[in-house]
């Protein structure tokens, strides 16, 4: 079981990385009523990539891993970036 | 190392690896429908502002807070099992279980609300509203529809650990299957992170 490379993480640590996530709910929920637009829209899609960062890095225990999980993770990532962003160029300049 | 350290043979780090590449199957097949709704509401803005307001916001941030403390004891379920805590373990898989059914609940009512209302695909109602509102609703229901799908299989995996953790399979020298479900169940959560300002809070 050596590979076995558990890693005991305090019920503190969780329970504060839940009470961020429910703080970030409700910041979205007020940028969203803020009423700035496509900025709201913006501002929504920051906080959302915070709140998945956190359950990513903590609940995920990716912080824990070694690092061929966390660069792995950059795979789909940069793929569905890529292919975003090359869909756009089409809606923007065609 | 010796031979006979290794009669039963698990590989924890190939395990976890294999979750892994499943999820990314996940996270792309989420993101194809992302990016059909970006396009769509880039094309539709206006229609796609008056359509989000027909979402219930309450209902919605209340499925969120849901999900996430479900991840919560989801963690705290598999943090206890490492530690040996077998009936910690087992009561916040339960409290998981719970909580995905409130989720659920939850569901049903909002969706039973738009289907009273009309709001359902292919109904007269919607049909003769503007094409952008006919694309909100559809996806919509495509993705919260697939995404409650995972909801209810990640319940179902999760309750079948709940056994395998009664009769000792699971435990605190192998634990890698309640982590890996764990994984599944966070990924879920995670696509919620993101259906919820994209559908509901577009006011």
């Amino acid at each position: 079981m050596e590979e076995n490379t558990s890693h005991h993480v305090a019920t503190r640590t969780f329970v504060f990385v839940w009470i961020a996530l429910l703080c970030l709910t409700g910041l979205t929920i007020k940028a969203a009523q803020m009423q700035m637009g496509e900025w709201s829209m913006v501002a929504n899609i920051a906080i959302a990539s915070v709140k998945a960062s956190l359950v990513l890095w903590f609940f995920m225990h990716l912080k824990y891993e070694k690092r061929l999980f966390k660069l792995l993770l950059f795979v789909p990532i940069i793929t569905i970036s890529i292919i975003i962003v090359l869909t756009f160029f089409d809606i923007w300049y065609r | 190392m010796n031979e006979t350290a290794h009669i039963e043979h698990r590989d924890y780090a190939t395990a976890k690896l294999g979750m892994w590449l499943f999820l990314f199957t996940e996270i792309l097949l989420f993101g194809g429908m992302f990016l059909v709704y970006a396009e769509y509401r880039q094309l539709n803005t206006a229609d796609f502002h008056e359509a989000g307001r027909e979402m219930n916001v309450f209902l919605g941030a209340a499925n969120t807070v849901i999900l996430l403390t479900s991840s919560l004891t989801m963690a705290l379920a598999i943090s206890a099992i490492k530690k040996g805590m077998k009936i910690r373990s087992l009561l916040f898989q339960a409290a998981t279980v719970l909580l995905g059914l409130g989720f659920l609940v939850n569901k049903y009512f909002e969706w039973s609300d738009h289907i009273r209302k009309g709001l359902y695909p292919d109904s007269p109602v919607l049909l003769a509203m503007s094409h952008g509102k006919i694309l909100f609703f559809g996806l919509y229901y495509v993705m919260t529809g697939i995404h409650a799908l995972h909801v209810i299989i990640g319940l179902s995996v999760i309750v079948f650990m709940f056994a395998l953790t009664l009769r000792g399979n699971i435990s605190d020298t192998d634990y890698v299957k309640l982590e890996n479900t764990g994984l599944f169940w966070h990924i879920v959560d995670i696509i919620w992170i993101y259906l919820f300002p994209l559908f509901y809070l577009i006011l």
